[in-house]
């Protein structure tokens, strides 16, 4: 490929924000997602974190990868996409969702909104065309990429519902989680939705309205704190709410290559979205199978790790002998105060009698040390605050 | 639910062979045929009035005598009206020769004779060798049993036990393609074209396509009766198989059911409950079998809700355009064929002077035309049974290749026509008289034979007959056993393993899968 007669290797996509977030960005650090310059940081992670818990973080999320689905056979093809019954998701919800192989192992997970009968968007972190495509065989349905199309942000944190009443969205405190509604005669949608565990929208637009929504929002959010935030303080929010990350804490399962590096539902803690009493779906015969034989070979935990020293890529042991499994993402908590991380591990250690432990290198003035680590095994997310749930959310 | 209860799908001579020995095996069968009458490609047609001829399959020459015995067909009316023919090859000249049981006869060499005599012996050692595997159901390669894990093993001890010189032959042979190694052994272009045009009948392959080595062996691994890929004519036509397994099956006490087309597959909590006919009855059943190709099955019938989509798309992909057209000619006396004496119109006769021709006629079906110089397999069935044509009238059948089922033009009046018009300029090449002869005649492209025996691509096999649609990945993987991803439901028919032609073996093998497996 060449521009202006010049060869260029990759070229690098700019976001509808990116007039916005370039200005914003003092630190100048990026990353690449799927191609869109997408900021790392723009002043201080911390800061851009503890905007989001304290008061409202606004992250560009317009590179997540969003497909329009449409047809008369929209819902019936989704509902043999997924594992979850999507018969239930009305016009006006939103379903977090995961898709697997024939064989029952994860591609992805994503949120899928009904935007309105038999129209819906699915958003995920990776491409899935071909696979979306495949699965139109024998239904009446059209996928359509329609990720440069439309502009999201991100807005989480406490004061977010109180900004964008501000903003002149009325009634938005009655949105209630895992909701949609639409503003500005249908060109601003809004959902009650976001990757942070915390008090928090999502808000789409046509790419031509994103500088506009962004002005609009940053400011009626001047006096409520607001801060623009990037994907180190997202992945802190995340990770605490209990997250997964695809291409971090679980590989998809089209990217893997050797045998037994793809998870299923099951060994991915997301069982609860698996419904086999549904009509068939992909991979229900071998989640099936694997329910009924309790052939889970891995288990993801949330752990509570003693001490300070992040746990980053760790082994896990039963007792301290015998290893079971490794560390995908961990961080010191500021919120729950806590040392946390999400690992997998072999499916029967993945409880509080094995005695897990984590083997922790850490390093001061360039000396290596090593600790092993007591792990208590959690159900709950590290962070949940009552107001994630709470409709109308407390006035910040 | 009626658990004893299979329908079977299609009354093809797969569907009707699996419905027999089901029946045998104690089940209660009722076989559902979408035309009017059994047989699907293996059925006999009145095209003008008092000349009848075999719809679509022609020649016998791998028919299982397993089924034949253990259904007692002869019993049940079986008869031939010629067995053991010879092969004639013609030229645009009038140099033949013929390939018959005794060798070659006619302008070959020494090379050729000698040649002819190492090639059937090597080929039908691989052969024979091939047959038992394609006469039981394939090994699974991953999650196999221990019966599977031991049929893979024999596998490769019965290649080793070859012998050093023709395993290393099978490896090397299986590799390359029928053009190279009839290069080998051959002189005669005559004799060339004729052979390789058995390698890539009813394919997508020209000589020079690898694998059609293995569809040559395929052809001769079949049960040919007094040898291997000896040639038959069935009594009456290919219908009268299908007439012979109709009376097995009812005699099994199977009960067919004609005239009336499978809608759809029901399923209830991911198990086959039944069908649903195209005018909304119902029938339940604990099983069922299809015999419809692999995509109809899948596709049309099952739908691609009650798959996964790797599987869907495995089937969407299978490769099933067909090439051979059909064309029946009625004849207002014998033909013609100058070099061929009148007692030897019974045998058949090819038109593949060469290799290089038959190659030249395959490449625009690459492209979505049709062969403006195309390859024939023409058969007189009335030589030897008059009772196919008016007295001293005769009929003629011929396969046509290359006449790709996805016409770039499209199977319009006009492209059929100008097609009929190759083929009856090719076929006067031949038999320069014959066009004055002709009182009647129609012709089937393989658009017209998916139309009329609701065959995916009107394909000769149900699906490409090459090493990635073949044996353990036949028809696709998540298929390969018979057994379709929903519980309860089979493959028999030829898009199964082993393959196509008429073999009755995929109904048969089916059919000892499900009464093996106890199912239901
Ligand atoms: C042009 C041509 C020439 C050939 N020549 C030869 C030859 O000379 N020698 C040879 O050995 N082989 C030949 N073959 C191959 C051979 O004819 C086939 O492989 C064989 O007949 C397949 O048999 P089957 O029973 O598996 O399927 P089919 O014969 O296709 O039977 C399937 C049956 O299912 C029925 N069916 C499908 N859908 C439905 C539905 N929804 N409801 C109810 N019924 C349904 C169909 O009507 C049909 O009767 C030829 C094939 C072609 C196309």
């Amino acid at each position: 490929m060449s521009v202006a007669g010049k060869p260029v290797s990759e070229r690098v996509l700019r976001t509808a924000f990116y007039s916005r977030t370039s200005e914003a960005n003092l630190l100048n650090k990026w990353h690449s997602w799927r191609g869109y310059t997408t900021a790392d940081a723009y002043y201080d992670a911390s800061i851009e974190y503890f905007a989001c818990r304290n008061a409202t973080g606004v992250f560009d999320l317009c590179p997540m990868t969003k497909y329009r689905i449409t047809g008369p056979d929209a819902l019936a093809y989704l509902d043999r996409l997924v594992t979850r019954d999507m018969t239930r998701i009305k016009p006006g919800r939103v379903a977090y969702a995961v898709w697997c192989n024939d064989a029952g192992k994860v591609i992805d997970d994503g949120t899928i909104f009904h935007l309105s009968q038999g129209e819906y968007r699915l958003c995920a972190y990776g491409r899935h065309l071909a696979w979306l495509l495949a699965a139109t065989l024998g239904f009446d349905v059209s996928v359509e990429e329609e990720t440069d199309e439309i502009a999201a942000l991100a807005v989480q944190g406490p004061t977010s519902c109180a900004i964008l009443k501000d903003m002149g969205l009325d009634g938005i405190e009655n949105l209630k989680p895992f909701g949609l509604t639409h503003f500005d005669h249908g060109q601003l949608m809004v959902s009650r939705t976001g990757f942070t565990g915390d008090l928090g929208y999502e808000l789409w637009v046509e790419r031509r309205f994103a500088e506009n929504l962004w002005d609009r929002l940053f400011e009626a959010g001047r006096l409520r704190g607001i801060r623009a935030m990037g994907g180190d303080a997202l992945d802190m929010a995340r990770i605490e709410a209990g997250f997964l990350q695809a291409e971090v804490d679980f590989l998809p399962a089209d990217q893997v290559v050797r045998p037994g590096r793809a998870r299923s539902p099951y060994e991915l803690g997301l069982g609860w979205l698996v419904d086999l009493e549904k009509a068939n779906f992909n991979g229900r015969r071998a989640l099936a199978r694997e329910k009924a034989e309790g052939s889970s070979v891995w288990q993801m935990v949330k752990l509570v790790i003693e001490g300070n020293k992040p746990a980053d890529a760790s082994y896990i042991y039963a007792g301290t002998r015998k290893q079971v499994g490794f560390v995908t993402s961990a961080m010191w908590s500021p919120v729950a105060k806590q040392n946390i991380a999400l690992a997998t591990v072999k499916a029967p250690y993945g409880n509080n009698e094995s005695n897990l432990h984590a083997e922790i290198y850490y390093q001061r003035e360039l000396h290596w040390s090593r600790v092993m680590a007591r792990c208590e095994v959690v159900d709950k997310p590290f962070w949940d605050p009552p107001r994630r749930r709470a409709t109308p959310p407390a006035d910040y | 639910m009626q658990a004893r209860r299979i329908i079977v799908i299609g009354a093809g001579h797969n569907g009707l062979t699996c419905a027999a020995y089901l029946a045998r095996g104690g089940y209660d069968v009722v076989v559902v045929e979408a035309s009017d009458h059994v047989g699907g490609a293996a059925d006999t047609r009145e095209f003008a009035d008092g000349f009848r001829v075999s719809g679509c399959a022609h020649y016998v020459y791998q028919l299982n005598q397993q089924v034949v015995q253990e259904l007692g067909l002869q019993q049940h009316g079986l008869e031939y009206s010629a067995r053991d023919l010879s092969t004639i090859a013609l030229s645009p000249g009038e140099q033949r020769v013929t390939i018959g049981p005794g060798g070659l006869s006619g302008p070959v060499t020494e090379r050729d004779r000698s040649g002819h005599q190492e090639f059937t012996r090597l080929t039908e050692r691989f052969a024979g060798l091939l047959s038992r595997y394609l006469n039981q159901a394939p090994p699974r390669l991953a999650n196999g049993t221990r019966k599977d894990r031991l049929t893979l093993a024999r596998l490769g001890w019965d290649i080793r036990r070859l012998g050093r010189d023709d395993m290393r032959e099978l490896l090397r042979v299986g590799a390359i393609n029928i053009y190279d190694v009839l290069n080998e052994f051959f002189d005669s272009d005559l004799v060339k074209g004729a052979i390789s045009l058995d390698a890539v009948l009813g394919t997508h392959m020209g000589p020079r396509s690898p694998n059609s080595v293995l569809t040559y062996l395929y052809r001769l691994a079949g049960n040919g009766v007094p040898r291997p890929g000896a040639l038959a004519l069935p009594r009456g036509g290919m219908g009268g198989i299908a007439a012979a397994l109709e009376r097995a099956a009812r005699a099994a006490g199977v009960e067919i059911r004609s005239g009336t087309a499978v809608g759809r597959i029901t399923v209830s909590h991911d198990r086959v409950s039944g069908v649903e006919l195209t005018d909304g009855e119902r029938l339940e059943a604990g099983l069922v079998v299809s015999s419809a190709d692999p995509r109809t099955t899948v596709l049309s019938l099952l739908g691609a809700r009650h798959c996964e989509t790797g599987f869907v798309r495995r089937i969407h992909n299978l490769r099933c355009r067909g090439n051979a057209a059909k064309l029946h000619l009625a004849l207002d006396g014998p033909p013609d064929f100058p070099g061929v004496g009148a007692p030897d119109l019974r045998h058949r006769l090819i038109f593949a002077p060469d290799m290089d021709y038959a190659e030249r006629a395959f490449n625009p079906a690459k492209y979505g035309e049709y062969s403006t110089e195309p390859v024939m397999e023409i058969a007189l069935p009335s030589m030897s049974d008059p009772s196919l044509a008016p007295e001293g009238k005769h009929v003629l059948s011929a396969i046509v290749q290359y006449a790709p089922y996805q016409l770039k033009a499209g199977w319009d009046d006009g492209q059929k026509q100008a097609f009929l018009d190759v083929a009856l300029a090719t076929l006067a090449t031949v038999a320069p008289g014959i066009r004055d002869q002709i009182v009647a005649g129609e012709l089937l492209t393989p658009a017209d034979i998916e139309a009329r025996y609701r065959i995916s691509g009107g394909h000769w096999h149900h699906g490409e007959l090459s090493l990635d649609q073949f044996m353990f990945v036949r028809p696709v993987p998540g298929a390969t056993q018979y057994a379709l991803p929903v519980d309860g439901l089979f493959l028999c028919g030829a898009g199964a393993h082993p393959g196509g032609g008429i073999t009755g073996t995929p109904g048969r093998i089916a059919a000892q899968v499900i009464v093996e497996g106890g199912a239901a």
